[in-house]
C-alpha cells in the first residue's frame, strides 16, 4: 500500500507533522496499518523534493509541519478515486504451499486443506465476534468496520476456495491423476563449471 | 450453567428399504443450551436439513432420541407433539412462509391465536416481537408490500413469538443480499442471546460465524466441531 499517497491524502485536510501523520493513518485505517515513523519522515522528504508537499514551519516542539501543494492535492485525489492493480501479494503463501504440496510424494494435502479450513473458520469467528460487539451507529468505528468486512469476505472466499479444491483433489485422486512428483534433471543453465 | 433445551441423542434416519435404502443420518448427537446458537454446515445431501426437521419434530428418527425441554419427542402422542411444536419450537425457512392474505401482525400473532390466546393479547405479543426485530412500523402491511429482508424479519418474529424457547432456522438468509443477511442474523442472534436455544443450518460461512459452535456434518455424521470459545488473544498464539 502506498505510504506516499496516504500521507498526501491526509495532508489535503490540513497541516500535520510526521508523528501526527502516523497516528492519523493508523486511526483512519481501523488500527490495521502502522507505519514506522522513520518511513513517514523519509517519504515526506521525497514528497517535498518532488513538489507535492511543502513545509508550513515548525510548532512549539520544533516539529516541522507539512501541507500538500496544489499538485500534491491533485495527485491525492487521483489516487483516492482510482482502482488498484492486482498485486504480487495475490500469490499468497497458502496457494504456493498447496501447489507445492501436491507435487511432494506422501504429502497429506487433504490434511493441510482441512487444517486450513478450521483455521480460517476460526479467524472468521473471531472477526465476527468482534464485529458483533461494535456499535454500528458509532461513526468512530466505521474505518475499522470497513477493514473488518474486507477480512470477513476474504475469509469467506478462502473457505469457498478450499471447499472447491477439496472436490478437485478428490476427483483428481479418483481418476488416478497425480502431478509429477519426481525431481527433474537439472537444467543446463547457470554459471559454467571451471574446467581448469 | 445454562439449561439444555434441545438434545439429539445418537439419531439415525433411514429412508427407503433394501436397495433403495438411504441413510440420511448415521448417529448424530447434539446439545443446545439456552442462549446458545449452533450452526450446522455441510454439503448438499450431507443430512443437515434432515437433522433440523428431526430436531423440530417434523420427522421421526429411525433410532435415537430427540429431547426438547424435558420431553422425548418420539414418545409423545401426535396431539402432544403438535402442541409442543406449536408452543415451544419456532422455524425460519429460506422462503419466509408468510400467509399473503394476512397482515404482518396477523401472521406473527397466528400461532398464539391458534393456541387459544385472546386476540388482543396475541396481537400485543406479536407487536413486541416485531418491535424487537425493529419492524414495528410494518405491523399493518401485507407481506407483498414489504421487502425480502423485512419479510424474513417478520418470519423470525413469528418463530419466537410467545413462550417459544427453541428456534430452528434453515438457510434463513438464502434469499437475501449480503447487507440484509447481516441485519437478519444480527436480529436473530440478539433473540438467541435473550435466552433461546437456536440451530442454524447454512452453507454460508459468514452466517455460521455468528454461532457459538459450528458443527460440520458429512454423510450423516457430525465430523467436526469448531468452537468460538477462544479469545482474540489466544487466537493465532
Amino acid at each position: 500500500m502506498s505510504v506516499r499517497a496516504s500521507i498526501l491524502a491526509v495532508l489535503t485536510m490540513g497541516e500535520c507533522h510526521g508523528y501526527q501523520l502516523r497516528q492519523e493513518i493508523e486511526s483512519r485505517t481501523g488500527g490495521s496499518w502502522q507505519i514506522n515513523v522513520g518511513q513517514i519522515y523519509s517519504t515526506l522528504e521525497r514528497l517535498e523534493r518532488d513538489g507535492l508537499v511543502e513545509s508550513a514551519g515548525s510548532n512549539e516542539q520544533g516539529q516541522t509541519r507539512y501541507r500538500a501543494t496544489a499538485t500534491g492535492s491533485v495527485e491525492a485525489q487521483l489516487w483516492l478515486t482510482s482502482a488498484i492493480e492486482a498485486s504480487p501479494e495475490a500469490r499468497n503463501e497458502l496457494a504456493m504451499k498447496l501447489a507445492l504440496a501436491v507435487t511432494i510424494p506422501d504429502c497429506d494435502v487433504e490434511k493441510l486443506v482441512h487444517a486450513q479450513r478450521v483455521q480460517t473458520m476460526r479467524t472468521l469467528q473471531v472477526l465476527t465476534a468482534t464485529k458483533r460487539d461494535v456499535d454500528q451507529n458509532d461513526p468512530a468505528e466505521l474505518p475499522w468496520l470497513l477493514v473488518a468486512d474486507l477480512n470477513i469476505f476474504n475469509c469467506e472466499a478462502e473457505l469457498r476456495w478450499l471447499e472447491h479444491i477439496e472436490g478437485t483433489l478428490a476427483r483428481s485422486a479418483a481418476r488416478g491423476l497425480n502431478p509429477n512428483q519426481t525431481l527433474s534433471e537439472p537444467a543446463k543453465r547457470g554459471r559454467p563449471t571451471k574446467t581448469n | 450453567m445454562s439449561k439444555v433445551l434441545l438434545e439429539l441423542i445418537d439419531v439415525q434416519k433411514t429412508y427407503g428399504t433394501g436397495e433403495n435404502e438411504v441413510q440420511a443420518l448415521r448417529g448424530a448427537s447434539l446439545q443446545v443450551k439456552a442462549g446458545e446458537l449452533v450452526a450446522i454446515m455441510g454439503a448438499s445431501g450431507s443430512g443437515k436439513s434432515t437433522l433440523l426437521t428431526i430436531a423440530g419434530g417434523l420427522e421421526v428418527p429411525t433410532t435415537g432420541d430427540v429431547r426438547v425441554l424435558d420431553s422425548s419427542l418420539p414418545t409423545l402422542k401426535p396431539t402432544q407433539l403438535a402442541t409442543l411444536r406449536r408452543q415451544t419450537i419456532g422455524y425460519v425457512f429460506q422462503d419466509f412462509n408468510l400467509i399473503p392474505s394476512l397482515t404482518v401482525i396477523e401472521n406473527v400473532a397466528l400461532p398464539l391465536e391458534l393456541d387459544g390466546m385472546k386476540v388482543r393479547k396475541a396481537r400485543k405479543a406479536a407487536l413486541d416481537a416485531l418491535v424487537s426485530m425493529e419492524i414495528g412500523e410494518l405491523a399493518n402491511r401485507f407481506p407483498d408490500e414489504i421487502s425480502g429482508g423485512q419479510r424474513q424479519r417478520v418470519a423470525i418474529a413469528r418463530s419466537f413469538v410467545g413462550p417459544r424457547q427453541v428456534l430452528l432456522a434453515d438457510e434463513p438468509t438464502g434469499a437475501l443480499d449480503s447487507k440484509t443477511s447481516e441485519a437478519v442474523i444480527r436480529a436473530l442472534r440478539k433473540r438467541i442471546d435473550a435466552g433461546i436455544a437456536g440451530v442454524l443450518v447454512t452453507h454460508d460461512a459468514k452466517l455460521a460465524a455468528w454461532a457459538d459452535r459450528i458443527l460440520v456434518i458429512r454423510d450423516g455424521q457430525i465430523v467436526e466441531e469448531i468452537s468460538n470459545n477462544i479469545t482474540p488473544e489466544q487466537f493465532g498464539a
